[in-house]
């Protein structure tokens, strides 16, 4: 039950308040990146490498030169003058902005073209002519780290194979122990595959350097505006461009879900030209393009073991990953975890002994590592526990959920430690599994299968009960090249009442302008629809870390609550002034402090705040204002018990999703419609991997599914209806008890998936299918154990 | 090389000079400047460039702007007022059929055809009626209920509970 303490009139937490920011969206009055347009503006488009990996001979842009309106063609050779050629990544490893002698993957940017439109650039980039000597591309990540493999990133000195980095986690030697004397142990190798966030909106930016005043402004498509104001001074901090000269704003944003965190090539050179012709340049990217260039997301190769009693109760897990990177680590993680939170993968289940490690290698293909809707790696892990937990569970003979309901932490277990290292905050499994298998019904589900089983039918129910980890983080473990990550906000509160509050975070869609004003409506009493809230613009708002990871309410929620409550402090302290008695003998409802005993006796918050301004007690600051950074004393960890149930055809192998109930628990609810909205789009974001989506690439690098005609994007149709619900399991240790939401559904949607269809198939012994999970995959593996016949 | 074509948009007739290869949806958004019609894409796959074209849905992506001289187009700028907005854009909102927005004006001109041509769809007439629209933020679920919502707004009757319902 949600509960709320404040009047819908006031709408603080637990109110399903319609969205402020929904009224420009739906007249076509949003602004977004390529809306923005401005005198003077040249526009730039880029050509990319047709090969994986190649010797650049010759760029001749003569010709394109010669089409009127062209301005310039930019090349590595001339950013290498400026030092520019080379970026850090947010991994401390570093990217080209342009090639001066060799690309490293398809669609790579190999030079820009600068035109005073889109069209004229479109031509341009057509007429630039590049000579490449094609060389025999990397692209198996086992076949990068054998000995005969070519080094690829022979511009790192000494660097002598494809080898980033090693990562373990846990204690190897007690799990080896474990595993050698348990009774039972299965084990499965599983790819996560590479995929795409494919926000609606692709990248994007315009750039506006000022040679009068040295200023820049940014206008472009990220998640962090404060971290790349920072990053753009630290690459071209040596021109003159110090921090406090740039300006970064973000718009509205169509769609983040971690693809616009990274500083792709396309914003420096844009940066640069711009710099250098003292003219704002456009550039906006192609569908395409962002597709085919822009940071991709998973591509983990895991091997999961768990061991466990032949009573059923879980000992041990092992996973071993082999990271794709691409030609670069540019995944967006916490400086401290390469892998990012992969090690919440011990799940849901009340075991001590675990043991991880992960290699990462360079190959020809496309830098990233970003997320999907997903908090650092922790779909990746939900995947592989989740699914291991299934198949230990028909190795024991157990129902899947007896299985989990056997393993689960207890509630009264909270806070648990993890055999990884972590500290669970809050839970309640065992609820939210009974929650869904009622609502299923899961029993009579069982039933009907076993009869359609006798008929021969292919019919499968699919359990996930996943343990998220989110909202980084504490500054003692958690920074991103060197900056904590805590997050802001600011509140000013007007004489007459109504407030501003600016945040260091930034809404891609998230609903923060209207759930961020609950938060301050909860703690302030003053409505929601009288707090603007403000991101985005880095000469206005505090600096925070930005919105990813569903760090938002964790962290900038958070640091909302604390500030209203520091002003709160200095209401009651004004409201004791006024109605002449101390502070002690005041109390607070929602909207206005009271005498005790004495209600008529009151000030209302706006009373407080008009004297703020017009009638201070003697000695105190005037106004209304506070601001806090929040650095959060532990993470969150939002939990799921999904169910699915899937019905397979068996002539044409047709998976069709009957039903799906997610029950969800994030802690105390501020939105519910928001919270709601969030789960239903994070399910077909996790739909989409588990059947649908992988970008694919050939034996040469070529990306064989590089548009959105053959990258399949689940459309109204694919997508089935969600049946969601909660639990309700409050944080303890954040200020308001939330969890944070965003990405849960995509974390625990595939494996509930996989693991349906793979329920549904076992009758035939099988134990695993590789996401997504498609007819012909299912065709193949029937093949494969001689179910049917060619 | 261009040709004058004259296109009425949102009831205002506009002639203007354009390159025979200017796509219609680069005439909307750069030459006449109404930036609420999106681009997603390169290959017709997203919809979030539909527009009325003589009451039509069609691409904006997909349509040279030659030819649409001497058609008439509507563009979300053309639907509703903020004073009175249309049921379907009451419908996004009161639904929650909307996140980052971008997607938005394309679902709500096609869906503003689909309910021209039927009144009363089913679940999954609306769900194939908009399957040439993608969303990556909403799941659909809520855009099926704010189509839901305007066609019995349009219809004339009592609009179903926009409360969100859980299990």
């Amino acid at each position: 039950m949600i509960t709320c303490k404040t009047s819908r009139e006031i709408g603080g937490m637990g109110h399903p308040i319609k969205r402020k920011e929904d009224i420009r969206f739906i007249q076509g009055k949003g602004r977004y990146v390529d809306d923005i347009k401005l005198p003077g503006m040249l526009h730039m488009d880029i050509v990319r490498s047709p090969y994986a990996y190649a010797r650049i001979k010759h760029i001749d842009a003569s010709e394109a030169l010669k089409i009127p309106g062209v301005v310039a063609v930019v090349t590595g050779k001339d950013l290498e003058k400026y030092n520019l050629h080379w970026m850090p990544t947010l991994m401390s490893d570093t990217q080209m902005v342009l090639p001066t002698d060799t690309v490293m993957y398809q669609a790579q940017e190999v030079a820009a073209v600068i035109a005073t439109d889109r069209y004229t650039a479109r031509d341009a980039k057509e007429a630039v002519r590049v000579e490449y000597e094609p060389m025999k591309p990397v692209v198996d990540p086992y076949k990068a780290l054998e000995p005969d493999a070519p080094v690829l990133r022979t511009d790192k000195e000494g660097k002598t194979d494809n080898h980033i980095w090693h990562w373990e986690v846990g204690d190897r030697e007690k799990t080896e122990a474990v595993f050698r004397s348990a009774d039972v142990v299965v084990k499965e190798h599983m790819h996560i595959p590479r995929i795409h966030v494919v926000s609606i909106e692709t990248c994007g930016c315009v750039a506006d350097y000022d040679k009068v005043n040295n200023h820049l402004t940014m206008y472009m498509t990220t998640q962090a505006p404060h971290a790349i104001r920072t990053v753009i001074a630290l690459v071209a901090g040596h021109l003159g461009l110090t921090e406090e000269k740039i300006r970064v704003i973000s718009p509205d944003i169509g769609g983040g879900f971690g693809g616009k965190v990274p500083v792709y090539p396309g914003y420096v050179i844009a940066i640069a030209v711009s710099f250098l012709t003292g003219k704002p340049v456009k550039w906006i990217e192609d569908r395409s393009e962002n597709l085919q260039a822009d940071s991709f997301a998973r591509d983990y190769h895991i091997t999961a073991e768990m061991a466990a009693t032949r009573e059923g109760k879980i000992l041990a897990t092992r996973f071993k990953v082999l990271a794709d990177h691409g030609y670069t680590d540019a995944a967006a993680n916490p400086s401290k975890f390469p892998t990012g939170l992969f090690s919440i993968g011990t799940g849901s289940y009340d075991y001590d002994t675990a043991f991880m490690e992960a290699d990462a290698v360079y190959t020809n293909k496309p830098p990233g590592g970003v997320a999907y809707r997903c908090s650092f790696r922790v779909t990746e892990a939900v995947h592989a526990i989740e699914r291991l937990t299934d198949s230990m569970a028909r190795a024991l003979g157990m129902d899947p959920a007896e299985f989990r309901m056997k393993n689960f932490i207890k509630k009264e277990d909270f806070p648990w430690k993890s055999p990884t290292g972590w500290t669970y905050d809050s839970g309640d499994y065992h609820a939210g599994l009974k929650k869904a298998m009622e609502v299923i019904g899961y029993d009579d589900l069982r039933r009907e299968q076993a009869e359609k089983r006798k008929k021969g039918e292919l019919m499968g129910i699919g359990i996930s009960t996943f343990t998220e980890i989110v909202g980084a983080g504490p500054s003692r473990d958690f920074d991103i090249l060197g900056i904590k990550m805590f997050d802001s906000c600011e509140i000013r509160v007007h004489p007459t009442g109504k407030a501003i509050a600016r945040f260091g975070t930034k809404s891609q869609g998230q609903g923060h302008e209207t759930t961020y004003a609950q938060i301050i409506a909860e703690e302030l009493g003053i409505p929601a629809e009288h707090i603007q809230v403000e991101e985005g613009d880095t000469d206005t708002a505090p600096y925070g870390l930005g919105t990813y990871a569903s760090r938002s309410t964790p962290t900038a929620g958070a640091a909302a609550a604390v500030a209203a409550r520091k002003l709160r402090d200095k209401a009651r302290k004004i409201a004791a002034y006024l109605l002449e008695v101390s502070e002690e003998d005041l109390e607070w409802e929602p909207g206005k402090f009271y005498v005790k005993g004495a209600p008529e006796k009151a000030k209302t918050i706006q009373d407080i705040v008009f004297a703020a301004y017009t009638n201070h007690p003697p000695g105190m600051e005037a106004g209304f204002e506070a601001t806090h950074y929040y650095d959060p004393p532990n993470l969150t960890f939002p939990s799921g018990a999904y169910i699915c149930v899937v019905d397979i055809d068996k002539e044409t192998f047709e998976i069709k999703i009957r039903r799906f109930v997610a029950i969800d628990d994030c802690g105390n609810i501020i939105n519910p419609m928001v919270v709601q909205g969030q789960v239903h789009g994070g399910l077909t974001q996790g739909l989409a991997p588990a059947m649908y989506e992988e970008l694919i690439y050939d034996e040469d690098g070529n990306i064989l599914n590089g548009t959105l005609m053959d990258y399949l994007v689940p459309t109204a149709v694919e997508s089935p209806r969600w049946e969601t619900g909660h639990t309700i399991t409050p944080s303890p240790h954040h200020p308001i008890g939330a969890k944070g939401v965003g990405e849960s559904p995509t974390v625990g949607a595939p494996p509930a998936i996989a693991n349906a269809i793979v329920d549904a198939l076992s009758v035939y012994g099988i134990t695993h299918l590789d996401i997504p999970i498609t007819p012909y995959k299912i065709y193949e593996a029937l093949k494969a154990k001689g179910v049917i016949e060619d | 090389m261009t040709r004058d074509i004259t296109v009425t948009i949102n009831g205002e007739q506009h002639t203007v000079a354009v390159e025979p290869r200017l796509l219609l949806v680069h005439l909307i958004r750069e030459k006449l400047n109404l930036t609420g019609t999106h681009i997603g894409c390169d290959t017709s796959s997203c919809g979030a460039c539909t527009v009325l074209i003589n009451g039509k849905s069609a691409k904006s992506c997909t349509i040279l702007a030659v030819q649409a001289d001497g058609a008439s187009i509507t563009t979300i700028e053309g639907v509703g007022t903020p004073e009175a907005l249309h049921p379907l854009q009451e419908g996004f909102r009161e639904c929650h059929g909307l996140h980052c927005g971008f997607c938005t004006p394309g679902m709500i001109m096609r869906a503003m055809e689909l309910l021209e041509k039927n009144p009363n769809p089913t679940e999954e007439e609306i769900r194939w009626g908009i399957a040439g629209n993608l969303c990556r933020c909403t799941g659909y679920n809520n855009i099926v209920k704010a189509i839901q919502y305007a066609a019995a707004k349009l219809r004339g009757e009592e609009t179903p509970s926009t409360e969100p319902e859980f299990v």
